[in-house]
């Protein structure tokens, strides 16, 4: 390839990923969503399979990193006595920017007032003439590369293989129930506390990285369902 | 309901599908001898047709289970393998550690996963939807972590393996783990025949068509869904230990992998949703499939995944539906049709 540097190849990556997006959602997922939750759950749960496989015969079953250069191991100080890496920083840049632009897309335009009332009621929305299968189709593009900046972050700052996606999955999926559906800084919370207990959980024991998620997630379910800043009720 | 729409008039054949049903008597006669057959099977096929045939029937009474929650119930879960891992430990410990007869370590497994689904449906039915699916999931996971972190009872990730299975010589072994997977299998098919057609499943079809419209006519949803999930959960955690008593080696990698509830949705899929026929027909596809493939590696699973994908877009009834759509076929009859005048 052109040896870019991975931080740059998200300038391409992400555009291509909104784009696949759009093509899976209005191509294939759009046709399953007439008979209820389960078609469109499976058929992405089949695909999940199938892309794991294909990377698999691709790229093979080793881990794989993106190379950065000197990025990946440079830090600033910033205050005395207290260094951050840059790439860690950078990482938390991109990620509120996201944050602030998705919040600013949901909450100000036309396109956000329609994501969010087929969100709502898909049906009432169809009759303010809102294309349901087309806002679907932009969402789906939207997550996707949204989905390709994590992944190029994540890629950079550590190893990654072809069956590492459904662990992702789970991480994103306890961020969500930690920060509560429908609340895009909640997230972002989400994503702080699952880190900061990960962490802390490993420090106790080094098996436990995994499982203190999990038991500070199934804890939030049990005590607070609705995660700590809920902003819709179909959770 | 599904199945019984009246065909539009203009699209009405000449003499509308009747729906094909065996007579109870030949359903009955055929059910016993099919039965006598598989049990009868130690006494003249080999040792080798025993134990495939334990597998099948393990792939076919989870699927079971699964269409139980999902078909049913419309509960998607992605994290049956909990009951999978459970039953398997339970079986290890009771056989190995308490002594227990490993036979009854198979059924003790289920009633231990029923036990346990009664606090895991307290958390999991918070969620809904693709958020259940993937919180079951999540649960299994904590379950396999927190077993896998037992290094010393549980030989963490390294597993176990059933040493009370060298008390008995091997080939009266396997005649048992047979029949008692004979005996599994039937009553995974019995059981949900038998719980469709209870007020229990006139409840659970109605929950499916709307939950709502249930809630209104007095179905109690909450107490009917966590009756299902605790009997998916006890024959699920049976199948479990009738895996591990058969494969004689458990690991908290292997048995609290996803990859069993792909399986299991799999099967269904492609037999059909919400039938009973289906998960036999789906697992009967998925079995020799595997057989076929298993040489292929990542390309048996591309292959596994397209056909759901396929299917899910053009057939999303499954095999068994499109047979009942064309011909009205049906065994187990458990869908509820009206009457029309005459």
């Amino acid at each position: 390839m052109a040896g870019l540097s991975p931080l740059v190849s998200v300038l391409l990556v992400a555009p291509l990923m909104f784009g696949l997006g759009i093509l899976l959602q209005r191509g294939l997922l759009n046709r399953t969503l007439n008979t209820g939750m389960l078609p469109p759950l499976l058929t992405t749960f089949g695909l999940s399979v199938i892309v794991q496989n294909v990377l698999q015969i691709g790229f093979s079953a080793d881990t794989q990193g993106l190379d950065a250069g000197s990025l990946e191991v440079a830090s600033a100080q910033v205050v005395p006595g207290v260094t951050l890496g840059v790439l860690p920083l950078i990482t938390f840049a991109v990620c509120v920017l996201i944050l602030a632009g998705l919040n600013l897309l949901f909450s100000r335009t036309p396109l956000g007032r329609a994501f969010r009332a087929t969100s709502d009621d898909p049906a009432t929305a169809e009759l303010m003439g809102i294309n349901s299968r087309q806002i679907y189709g932009l969402a789906m593009g939207l997550s996707l590369a949204v989905v390709a900046v994590g992944g190029v972050l994540l890629g950079v700052r550590t190893t990654f293989a072809p069956s590492d996606g459904p662990a992702r999955l789970i991480y994103a999926f306890e961020t969500v129930i930690i920060g509560g559906l429908g609340s895009l800084w909640g997230t972002l919370a989400g994503g702080i506390i699952l880190g900061v207990s990960q962490n802390v959980g490993a420090q106790l024991n080094p098996a436990w990285f995994q499982l203190a998620g999990h038991l500070v997630t199934l804890a939030l379910l049990a005590f607070r369902p609705t995660g700590l800043f809920a902003r819709t009720r179909d959770a | 309901m599904k199945g019984n729409r009246m065909p539009k008039s203009e699209s009405l054949p000449a003499a509308p599908v009747k729906p094909f049903h065996l007579s109870l008597r030949v359903l009955a006669v055929s059910g016993i001898a099919l039965v006598a057959a598989l049990l009868s099977l130690p006494l003249w096929a080999s040792a080798n047709l025993m134990r495939t045939l334990v597998e099948f029937i393990c792939f076919l009474a989870m699927a079971q289970m699964w269409d139980l929650l999902a078909g049913y119930s419309g509960m998607v879960s992605f994290g049956q393998q909990t009951w999978i891992g459970l039953g398997g430990y339970t079986l290890i410990v009771f056989a190995d550690d308490l002594g227990v007869n490993m036979f009854l370590a198979v059924i003790v497994g289920g009633v231990v996963t029923a036990l346990v689904a009664v606090p895991t449906a307290a958390l999991a039915f918070r969620l809904r939807g693709g958020y259940f699916a993937v919180g079951t999931w999540v649960i299994a996971e904590g379950f396999r972590l927190l077993i896998a972190s037992s290094t010393e009872w549980l030989q963490g990730g390294l597993g176990r393996t059933l040493t009370a299975a060298g008390n008995m010589p091997r080939n009266e072994r396997e005649m048992f783990t047979y029949w008692l997977a004979v005996v599994i299998g039937v009553g995974s098919v019995m059981l949900v025949y038998w719980l469709m057609r209870s007020r229990v499943g006139l409840g659970l079809t109605a929950i499916r068509d709307s939950e709502v419209a249930a809630m209104s006519v007095g179905v109690k949803i909450t107490r009917i869904k966590l009756l299902v999930f605790i009997i998916a959960a006890f024959g699920t955690g049976v199948v479990g230990g009738l895996i591990y008593l058969n494969a004689l080696r458990i690991t908290p990698q292997s048995s609290f992998n996803i990859q069993w509830a792909a399986y299991m949705a799999f099967i269904v899929v492609i037999g059909g949703l919400g039938t009973i026929e289906g998960p036999i027909v789906g697992a009967v596809v998925f079995f020799t499939l595997r057989e076929f493939l298993a040489d292929f590696g990542p390309w048996s699973l591309i292959l596994l995944g397209g056909i759901a994908v396929f299917m899910m877009l053009v057939a999303p009834e499954g095999l068994w539906g499109l047979a009942h759509r064309r011909w009205g076929a049906e065994i187990f009859p458990i869908r509820r049709r009206l009457k029309p005048e005459s």
